[in-house]
């Protein structure tokens, strides 16, 4: 009996412990999150006080200044621009070439499906001056022989460059899926007269949905989020998304020193992300297993 | 296999789209950064010149683009050990107790990672601030002074804690999902024979996820490099004096450092070979016998 009293009073301790550090690592992620959402409301004042005081009022000052005079409203137009149309490009190339690889057998299946994987080492970062070198060139070639250029400056090209890079990791994450389906499927469609095509896009992709969607997720938070990419594509600063804008907001902050519209800034590049995520953390958490690759 | 030409034309309208992009974009690029390194060219003139090794030459006798190494290999490191350290104990203690809140803490855990590095480091900035920092208030509170945290000399500690604070929830996600496949019997069957958790953790759990945390610690020195990229970029532009400068950044910014584009993919170069090099080896180190279950 005295050993089992011990037992569990020592078994009780162990539990009330990992409690404390498991709610000490919550706590220091979500102060940050929080203070921050505290700090965009506070006055301009009130940031030369105490960084835990809490704001006397709710001060939306902060967010129609960044909105309007730090230019956040033009950024977040751009940033949804750019996001939704590099996801419809990534989405209608990715799909049907995933579905192809992972269900097909022809000449130069096994060379392509290494092409991609090996693709999933190369970072985006890396490559980044190369396409820009490659893109300005363009533009030089493009004025001799048209008198214009379009390469550099443009979202649509920006969302092109997104995609392609997305497309390694995308298409290891969705053949990976399609492998798993039963060849009955396309059997069934093809006896009941359905071609390739609408085999593919009747029967296969309605399946995938669940893919679909956490291939949607990761790549629009890293559209999102991506800041590298549009500042050096994107030579006009005022063209640029909310993450590279709220960059050159915080830096040119650091010296006039207005905390408020910067904080609002703050909030309003991460509060999309964050209703997303809470909405749809049981797909993405989930999705992981199949995503585990990603970097 | 049949053989009809409707099959080859659906094949060809699918994937040639993907392979296009994925050539003009990622394979292209890849194949200039090795090249260029072999040529000279100025920022604004486009005219490429051959110069075979000489920019690796330059490159050795460069104190700033070693430093950067050196400071790009620390973080590699340090961010790796702490975070598959912290990572896998927490995916371990989340996965075997029953503990009140888990879905909670799983949610909270992976936050940091959804957002961007921009805002992280906007959220660091305001952690670090001397005079109205929430870290030196806390010090201030103890009694002790605030500590200048982006100064020449804790520059890379700070750094480090962003990143392992933005990348502990996504591994420790990673490694519940492999581990929460274990079957519990095993578990069960090695407490009846008196196995402290520890032991369960170091003799179970470890050896039985090993492949996975193999795969994971490939992909994590690639990602870091990257990472460690943006953070420092963000955070501090690679300063104070070259402090936290990382070879990645210098290589980007050589655009405005005058170094030429020859030059930047020389260093790009590098940190390709240096990158799937360290790969390799964590990989040869790390190779053990495949347990199954």
């Amino acid at each position: 009996m005295r050993l089992d009293k011990e037992v569990s009073t020592a078994e009780r301790l162990y539990k009330i412990f990992i409690y404390v550090v498991l709610i000490l690592l919550a706590i220091m992620i979500l102060i940050p999150v929080l203070w921050v959402m505290m700090a965009s409301v506070k006055e301009t004042s009130e940031h030369y006080g105490s960084p835990w005081a809490l704001p006397s009022h709710i001060h939306w000052q902060n967010f129609s200044d960044a909105w309007t005079k730090a230019n956040m409203g033009g950024y977040m137009l751009h940033s949804i621009f750019v996001t939704l149309l590099a996801l419809c490009i990534l989405l209608v190339v990715a799909l049907p070439a995933s579905y192809c690889l992972a269900r097909f057998q022809f000449v130069g299946q096994k060379f392509l499906n290494t092409c991609f994987m090996a693709g999933l080492f190369i970072n985006v970062n890396y490559i980044v001056v190369p396409i820009y070198l490659m893109l300005s060139d363009g533009d030089k070639w493009l004025k001799k022989a048209l008198g214009s250029s379009f390469l550099l400056n443009n979202h649509v090209v920006v969302a092109i460059v997104y995609a392609a890079t997305a497309l390694p990791f995308t298409i290891y994450l969705l053949s990976s899926y399609f492998a798993t389906l039963p060849h009955d499927f396309e059997e069934a469609a093809y006896i009941d007269g359905a071609g390739y095509a609408r085999t593919m896009l009747q029967v296969i992709f309605p399946m995938a949905k669940p893919s679909i969607i956490t291939v949607i997720l990761f790549n629009f938070m890293s559209f999102w989020n991506e800041y590298i990419i549009i500042k050096t594509l994107v030579t006009a600063r005022d063209q640029w998304t909310l993450p590279a804008g709220l960059l050159n907001l915080m830096q040119a902050q650091q010296s006039a020193a207005e905390y408020g519209p910067m904080y609002a800034g703050l909030v309003l590049v991460m509060l999309p992300v964050l209703i997303l995520y809470i909405c749809v953390q049981k797909n993405l958490t989930k999705g992981m297993t199949v995503g585990g690759l990603k970097g | 296999m049949r053989r009809d030409p409707k099959r080859t034309g659906f094949l060809l309208l699918c994937i040639t789209p993907a392979v296009i992009l994925f050539t003009i974009f990622m394979v292209l690029p890849t194949f200039n950064v090795f090249r260029l390194s072999l040529y000279q060219r100025s920022t604004f003139n486009p005219n490429e010149v051959f110069i075979g090794l000489k920019n690796f030459q330059m490159l050795l006798k460069d104190a700033t683009f070693i430093r950067s190494m050196q400071n790009m290999l620390l973080l590699i490191v340090m961010v790796t050990v702490f975070t598959m350290a912290t990572a896998l104990i927490f995916a371990g203690i989340l996965t075997r107790e029953k503990l009140k809140g888990q879905d909670f803490f799983r949610i909270v855990f992976y936050i940091p990672n959804i957002l961007s590095v921009v805002v992280i480091s906007g959220i660091f900035s305001a952690i670090y601030d001397i005079d109205r920092g929430l870290l030196n208030s806390i010090l201030n509170l103890f009694g002790k002074n605030g500590i200048l945290w982006k100064g020449e000399e804790h520059v890379i500690t700070s750094i480090v804690i962003a990143m392992v604070w933005q990348a502990i929830g996504y591994y420790m996600v990673m490694y519940m999902a492999s581990m929460s496949a274990v079957p519990g019997s095993l578990y069960e069957s090695a407490g009846l024979d008196g196995a402290s958790r520890l032991t369960q953790f170091t003799q179970i759990t470890i050896p039985l996820i090993w492949t996975n945390i193999r795969t994971t610690l490939t992909f994590f020195i690639i990602s870091t490099i990257n990472m460690a990229f943006l953070f420092v970029s963000a955070m501090t532009g690679g300063g104070p004096n070259n402090a936290s400068n990382v070879a990645l950044l210098y290589m980007y910014n050589q655009k405005n450092l005058g170094g030429g584009y020859g030059y930047a993919m020389a260093i790009g170069v590098v940190i390709f070979v240096v990158s799937f090099g360290l790969s390799a080896l964590v990989n040869k180190v790390t190779q053990r016998e495949v347990l199954e279950y």
